[in-house]
């Protein structure tokens, strides 16, 4: 692994479901250190799944996955999975454990550092998304913008170079949402967000990624893809300032 | 995608005779014939070959392969198995010996093994070509149908509908602990035993409290749209004549072999 190599190199990934349903085709995509970049596409054009496939949670029929130079295979899944964390997109699937503290714990724990060395990592990353005074609390009765905060922290506690996000913003309010967006663009990260918030890719994602059907449709500068009404309405995607939007 | 993709619905969907005929026919017809097929003596082979041809037939007419079949009755072999001590505690001539043990096998156990085991797969096979040839939907109102207290049905009909979305949900907690489940090259990594049985005890737990207050929601949402405690459908047709007819003869068969089998 050296400096150069870039974040992810995915080349010519296929994966069909279980049930025979292809759910990408052919995607490659390359994603250098410190990038930030949307992934964008209708539901069910294979967003989360294109996610899971690079931690080795699904895995593809062709094709390779390289993470900071180093390829994704049955070996070296628990090491890919070290390099990059994956938030999912509803947190109460994320956090299991009896308190706040517990779960961000989860992965250090894992991983197998020791208890100062875990309860360093958990206490900053508590600290990075503002949640440091929940620590004794039980995920379950937390706000969803807390939960979604907490979910960012067991994911950061791991200090992976990479960060995967499944649809940070849904649900949200505007507050929490905002709140969300200022705390990712704080992190010094390579970010990778998998979301239908074209307002916050403008804000946020220098580069946007289209996906629908399993395939890569565009791959450019956001400010370009976000101004290209046809090619969003294309793909079910409301442009920013379409006739009829609020925000026009 | 879900978890439970290969254990999916149990209806086939095809066109055919058997997956036209009305459901509340299907029904008792199938309870029925299962019946008669448990009241097969032991040994009484040829009772059990003749039991078995209508089932061949509909398993031809509804165009099922024998794989298939197979597949599906093989779920019922772990029951069976609670069958077996038989061959040991019933008195009868000796056939076997267990080498170390000492124990037994007599010929009468073994006989009664046998057709205990060929009676359990043969109603499996007709409750098999039952399911595959109908809607989950079509059975649970013929449930109702048939005057099966309302409180049951609904049990079933939301064991069915949540299974999938609770299994969905496991497997989602799953793949986001896995995908936190990471090591360092240089460390040993995965934790205690014991720490990890209480991880996937808290999961366990977590899956429940979210099970209930899901259905805590559902049942708001079904009171918000005027649930009164019956599911309640559109009118059925009156049943068709042809399907009563054929059930009948199905059945009036089953118990004239198995009949014929006492007599002879």
């Amino acid at each position: 692994m050296t400096s150069a190599a870039p974040a992810l190199d995915v080349r010519h990934l296929r994966y069909v479901y279980p049930d025979g349903t292809p759910g990408l085709r052919d995607v490659s995509l390359r994603v250098e250190q410190g990038e930030r970049v949307a992934l964008i596409g209708p539901n069910g054009a294979g967003k989360s799944t294109f996610l899971l496939n690079l931690n080795g949670i699904l895995r593809a029929e062709s094709g390779s996955v390289h993470v900071l130079g180093e390829e994704l295979t049955d070996a070296s899944v628990r090491s890919i999975r070290a390099k990059i964390g994956l938030q999912f997109s509803n947190p109460d699937d994320q956090l299991f454990s009896p308190t706040v503290f517990d779960d961000v714990a989860y992965g250090p724990l894992h991983m197998g550092f020791d208890r100062n060395e875990v309860l360093r990592r958990s206490r900053e990353a508590l600290a990075a998304v503002g949640m440091a005074e929940f620590e004794a609390r039980v995920p379950h009765r937390m706000s969803l913008g807390q939960k979604k905060r907490v979910a960012i922290a067991t994911v950061l506690s791991m200090g992976s170079p990479i960060l995967l996000l499944d649809e940070p913003t849904a649900s949200l309010d505007p507050m929490s949402r905002r709140g969300l967006i200022e705390l990712l663009a704080t992190l010094p990260l390579t970010i990778v967000v998998a979301t239908h918030d074209l307002a916050m890719v403008a804000d946020l994602l220098p580069r946007t990624v289209v996906l629908d059907g399993g395939q890569i449709i565009d791959d450019r500068p956001s400010v370009d893809v976000l101004n290209d009404a046809r090619l969003l309405l294309d793909h079910q995607l409301e442009p920013l300032s379409a006739p009829g939007h609020p925000h026009a | 995608m879900s978890a439970l993709v290969g254990f999916g619905d149990r209806y086939v969907d095809r066109v055919g005779a058997i997956h036209r005929a009305d459901a509340r026919v299907k029904l008792p017809a199938a309870l029925l014939y299962i019946f008669a097929i448990s009241l097969t003596p032991e040994g009484a082979w040829t009772t059990l070959a003749l039991m078995l041809i209508p089932i061949l037939g509909i398993t031809a007419s509804a165009r099922f392969g024998p794989m298939f079949m197979l597949r599906r009755s093989i779920l019922a072999l772990p029951f069976v198995a609670a069958a077996l001590p038989l061959v040991f505690t019933r008195p009868g001539e000796v056939i076997a010996v267990v080498p170390g043990l000492g124990w037994n096998v007599s010929h009468e156990g073994a006989i009664a093994v046998a057709t205990i085991m060929a009676k359990s797969w043969l109603s499996v096979l007709v409750a098999v070509l039952l399911t595959a040839t109908t809607p989950v939907a079509d059975l649970l109102r013929t449930l109702r149908f048939l005057r099966l207290p309302r409180l049951l049905v609904a049990t079933v009909f939301f064991t069915y509908r949540y299974f999938f979305v609770i299994g969905d949900e496991a497997q989602r907690l799953m793949r986001a602990r896995d995908s936190r489940s990471a090591a360092h090259p240089s460390m040993r990594a995965g934790g205690t035993v014991g720490w990890r049985a209480s991880v996937l005890g808290h999961m366990v737990g977590s899956l429940f409290t979210r099970s209930l207050d899901r259905s805590e929601r559902v049942y708001a949402a079904m009171q918000a749209r005027g649930y009164s405690g019956e599911l309640r459908f559109l009118t059925t047709p009156a049943v068709r004549r042809s399907d009563a007819i054929v059930a009948g003869l199905l059945v009036a068969y089953g118990f004239a072999v198995e009949l014929a089998g006492r007599v002879a």
